[in-house]
Formats: C-alpha cells, sequence, structure tokens
C-alpha cells in the first residue's frame, strides 16, 4: 500500500503497515533534554516511580538555553540535571557544545527513519537528517525515561514541493518564512510537513535545517527532508550507519500538496507579533532597528554566519545598533573563527558570543525594552519573547539581518 | 466559573515568559501567567475560572511551565476554537482539561459559564455550545488522573511491536 515517509517510519518501528490517524505506541530512538525542560522531565520520571531511564545511550543531553547560568536558579537546574547524568550514566554535552538541536544534528544523533522525541518545540530540525522527530512536554518526557516509548498520533503530511534557484542573496530562510505566512501559524496543526523538490535537494544540511526547524511554527508535528546523497554524506560521517532509501510513494495520500518557485523569491520578513505575518521586505524597509540577533537553531549555522560576513563586506555596523552574533554551536563557532568571520564580525562592532540560545527566547541575555524594536534571525517573533512585552521582534534571513545593520534599519540585501 | 477571553494562537511565551523558565512550583509560576500581556490576570483569577480562547491555543515553545501556571492560578479548564498540538498533550498530562468549542465567539469575557463534559457542552449567555469529545486514548490518561499517575501504576508498556518496555 503507498505510503508517506512517515507512514513508513512509524510501519517499519512497528513491524506492520500503519497509516496517518492510527495511534500507535512507539519505541523511541532518541531522547533530548536541554536545562530548561530536562528537570522537570527527570521530577516527573521519579514521580512515576523511574528508578533507570530506560536506556542512557539513548539520552542526549545539554543546557544551552541559560548558559552560562544567569541566576542562580539556573545554576541549581545544571547541578541537579549534572546529578542525574551522572546517576544514570547518561552522557552529557553539558554547556559546551551549543543550541540542543544543532548539537543533536551534528554529533550524529538523528539519522534517516528514526523517531526522536526531544523537551522542545524545534525538535523538529532534525527531520532534515530524515528522520521523524518532534518535540514534547516534559512529562510525556518523564514516560519515555521510563519506559523507551511513546504514544504517537501517526500524522497525514502536507507535501511541500519546492522548485527554481534561488536569486542572489534570497534563501532557505525566505523560503521557510514564505511558507509560515502562506500555511499560517495552526495551518497545519497535527501534521507533517514534507520538503521535497529539485531547490530541496540543491540546499546543503544547513539550509534544510533551517526549512525543518520552523515547521513548528505553523503547528506542524513535524517536518522532514526524505533523505538523498546530502543527508547520508552529512550523516554517514558523524555514525556507523549504511545508507537505504526512504521517500513517499508517488501515490501515497497527503493532506495536501503545495508548490513553490523560488526563482522570483523576494527576501521576506515576519512582522510583529505573529510568525506568520510575513510580508515582502519592501513593505517594512526603512523601519528604524535597535536591536540584530544573528543566531540561534534556525540560523546560526556557519553557512548563515558565511552569508551575513558577505553582506557585511568591509562595512561596520551602525552607531546605535546592537549586533549579537552567537554561533549555534561549538563547532560551527570554529569554522567561522578559521574563515575569519569571528574577526570581521567583532571589527564591526558585534558582540560574539559563545555558542547557546542567547536572545532567542529573552532568557539568559540580550533582552529588549518597551519600545524598542529588534530584527532577529531566530524563528519566534511572540509579544514578550526576547525582553519587554511592548519590544517588536522581527524575523528575516542572515542576509538581511547584515544588511539591516548595516543601515540601521531593515534594509534590502539585494541592495547593499 | 468566570470565563477569560482571549484571542487567537495565545503562545506560551504570552502564558509565561521565558525568564521565569527556572520556576517550576505551579503556584509561584502563577504570579507571573500572562505577565506583560494581560497584567490583571495573575491578580484577579479565581480559583475555577476558565480561560476562553479563539484557535491556535497555546502554540510555540514545549514549555509545560504554560499549562502548570494556569494550573497553579487555578485554572482547570481552557477552552478554545483550537489548540496547538504539544499545549494540548501538556494540558492533558498535567490536568488541565482542554477543551475545543468551535463557537468560542460566543463567550465574552467576563461571561458566567458552566461545563458539562459528561454531556458535552458548555452554557454562556443563555446559549448552549457543543464540545468535542476528547480522544479515546487522551481521556484514558484523563481518567487516571494525568501522566504520572497512569505510568505510576505500570513496570512495563506494550508497544506497537508487541514487545514490553
Ligand atoms: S535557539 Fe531559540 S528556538 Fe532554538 S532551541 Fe534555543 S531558544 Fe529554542
Amino acid at each position: 500500500m503507498a505510503a508517506t515517509v512517515v507512514e513508513k517510519i512509524f510501519s517499519s518501528k512497528c513491524g506492520r503497515d500503519v497509516r496517518a490517524g492510527e495511534v500507535v505506541m512507539a519505541p523511541v530512538d532518541g531522547a533530548m533534554i536541554h536545562d530548561i525542560t530536562g528537570p522537570l522531565a527527570v521530577r516527573v520520571f521519579r514521580e512515576m516511580g523511574g528508578e533507570r531511564v530506560f536506556d542512557p545511550e539513548r539520552i542526549i543531553m545539554l543546557f544551552d538555553h541559560q548558559v552560562p547560568a544567569d541566576s542562580i536558579p539556573a545554576a541549581e537546574n545544571h547541578v541537579f540535571m549534572r546529578a542525574f547524568a551522572r546517576e544514570q550514566g547518561i552522557h552529557n554535552y553539558d554547556l559546551r557544545e551549543g543550541v540542543c538541536h544543532q548539537v543533536v544534528m551534528e554529533k550524529g544523533h538523528a539519522a534517516p527513519g528514526e523517531v526522536i522525541v526531544g523537551t522542545d518545540s524545534h525538535t523538529c530540525t532534525y527531520g532534515a537528517a530524515g528522520a521523524f522527530a518532534t518535540g514534547i512536554g516534559s512529562t510525556d518526557m518523564g514516560f519515555v525515561l521510563k519506559f523507551g516509548a511513546l504514544y504517537f498520533r501517526v500524522p497525514e503530511s502536507i507535501l511541500v514541493e519546492v522548485n527554481g534557484s534561488f536569486p542572489r542573496r534570497v534563501g532557505a530562510k525566505d523560503l521557510i518564512l514564505a511558507i509560515t505566512g502562506d500555511i499560517g501559524a495552526d495551518g497545519a496543526t497535527y501534521q507533517a510537513l514534507e520538503f521535497v523538490g529539485e531547490t530541496m535537494r540543491s540546499l546543503g544540511m544547513a539550509g534544510r535545517m533551517t526549512c525543518a526547524n520552523m515547521a513548528i511554527e505553523m503547528g506542524a508535528k513535524a517536518g522532514i527532508v526524505p533523505p538523498d546523497g546530502t543527508t547520508w554524506r552529512y550523516v554517514t560521517t558523524r555514525r556507523d550507519i549504511e545508507a537505504f532509501d526512504l521517500a513517499s510513494d508517488p501515490d501515497a495520500t497527503f493532506a495536501e500538496f503545495r508548490q513553490y518557485d523560488v526563482a522570483d523569491l523576494a527576501p521576506q520578513v515576519a512582522v510583529p507579533h505573529n510568525v506568520d505575518h510575513v510580508v515582502e521586505i519592501d513593505e517594512v524597509a526603512g523601519t528604524a532597528i535597535d536591536q540584530v540577533f544573528i543566531g540561534s537553531c534556525t540560523n546560526g549555522r556557519f553557512e548563515d554566519l558565511a552569508e551575513a560576513a558577505e553582506v557585511l563586506g568591509s562595512d561596520s555596523f551602525a552607531d546605535g545598533v546592537r549586533v549579537i552574533v552567537v554561533p549555534a554551536s561549538r563547532e560551527e563557532y570554529m569554522k567561522a573563527l578559521r574563515a575569519g568571520l569571528i574577526e570581521r564580525f567583532v571589527e564591526a562592532g558585534a558582540l560574539v558570543e559563545a555558542p547557546c540560545c542567547g536572545p532567542c527566547m529573552g532568557g539568559a541575555f540580550g533582552l529588549l525594552a518597551p519600545g524598542e524594536v529588534s530584527l532577529s534571525t531566530s524563528n519566534r517573533n511572540f509579544r514578550g519573547r526576547q525582553g519587554s512585552a511592548e519590544a517588536s521582534v522581527y524575523l528575516a534571513s542572515p542576509a538581511t539581518a547584515a544588511a539591516s545593520a548595516v543601515y540601521g534599519e531593515i534594509t534590502d540585501p539585494r541592495e547593499v | 466559573m468566570r470565563a477569560w477571553k482571549f484571542g487567537d494562537d495565545v503562545d506560551t511565551d504570552a502564558i509565561i515568559p521565558g525568564r521565569f523558565l527556572t520556576i517550576y512550583d505551579p503556584e509561584e509560576l502563577a504570579k507571573h501567567v500572562f505577565e506583560g500581556t494581560r497584567d490583571a490576570f495573575a491578580r484577579r483569577v479565581k480559583e475555577g475560572d476558565v480561560v476562553v480562547a479563539g484557535s491556535n491555543f497555546g502554540c510555540g515553545s514545549s514549555r509545560e511551565h504554560a499549562p502548570l501556571a494556569l494550573r497553579g492560578a487555578g485554572i482547570r479548564i481552557v477552552i478554545a476554537k483550537s489548540f496547538a498540538r504539544i499545549f494540548y498533550r501538556n494540558a492533558i498530562n498535567t490536568g488541565l482539561l482542554p477543551l475545543a468549542c468551535p463557537e468560542t465567539d460566543e463567550i465574552h469575557d467576563g461571561d458566567e459559564i458552566t461545563v458539562n463534559t459528561a454531556e458535552g457542552w458548555i452554557e454562556a449567555n443563555g446559549k448552549r455550545l457543543p464540545i468535542e469529545p476528547v480522544p479515546d486514548f487522551l481521556q484514558r490518561i484523563v481518567d487516571a488522573g494525568g501522566l504520572v499517575e497512569y505510568a505510576k501504576a505500570m513496570d512495563t508498556v506494550e508497544t506497537c511491536t508487541g514487545s514490553q518496555r
């Protein structure tokens, strides 16, 4: 029977044909917990009578949201999680490696066909590796820590086919913002987004991760890019695994089919205070900004920093604009360092911080005052997300962020 | 029960902002619930009040602090046209009952409302509005008193492969 990638993944997990709409108790291949949502998961695990976790090797633990500890309670959480890791024999990346989703991917914890959960809504990022990955709450994670399995309602899929070559300085972030604007913040609730087409195949892992990352902004349970040569090269250099074929059957049943051609795509901007309130850049060009954040699990990779640096050229950032650059991981930071990008950013006036979530969620640092305006390469612009509820956050690509930081106002990167 | 009315796309950052996420105690979280979005809420909400909203309630971050903050504030029921997926599960798991009702436009802020889950309706302004049933497998968790109670009673689960874990 014809099946989607997602149905195939669950069918192979369960050893029988599973179709969208079914509820299955599926074993999970990996479970990610971090400093914010982890402590609650551990408490729930204990309340459920948990003594030993199902398999310490399949648990990925790290700290990224409040690192280095920005408060005493944050430091206490870290201490609590470290003790749990030691007790259970879980490898803890602690605060050394960077943002959870980047680390899971680059350390090879996600591979095609796997079912992975994480106590973070952007766990859907690992769909870029061809995995079915979804964010869960801490109580569900307590259950997973105990049993290594969880209830899933197998989602229907929306097929998104993308063709054409991106114009200069337009890329994956502009594409996914455009899609988010079309589908809307709840347009894919309970469903999976499957990204296919020549444009997706031409994207490297960084761009695919940017797209899969934002599936949750449409309410989707998962975003998935079926594996191809690029995926397998990425995954097999990080872990011992044989490549296999995994794609939706041509006659599989999809909830919806959407087509995009990016050849004429303009830079996109999500305007305050909704991710799906997306406009073309000329509608907001000229808006004065106080802060620019380049980083996050959406756009904090080497490719993103290189894109920003290319637009920056030999310019300086505008006076009066605070530019905060946070590479998504130590690995990405080192690549940027070796390529001279970090030096360029610092020279141009940016604050470059160690890999972490940073200002993305308004917790650790870089908060906004009432009335301030920020342009961010991250994935959410909800009211209060990056500080004051009276601040405004615009979301855009690294190229748009760099151009805007140079001019002190939202600026079309194609025009600089 | 007093209805506190909200619009569409109420996100979990609005329910509890990121800077309070080191707090886990529902009562402490409740002091900051809707802080910056609707400051009067935390001060004036009463035990048993109901949050009523439009579509996509609880979108965004997977933080379970959101349903916990609402529970801490005395809210036991949230009624919305639709819920974001992770919030819906988190609510069920933590004992906050999410009820989907397509006609929440009929309910206004400050309305007195009556909820009858057994018969599947709510009443506001003299109008009876239907609510959608909670899916079977989640109802079992609700009946157990939340996922913790449900899981406590088990040593193993049977997975879809037929094996025990
Ligand atoms: S970078 Fe932002 S969106 Fe990504 S995991 Fe961190 S807080 Fe969440």
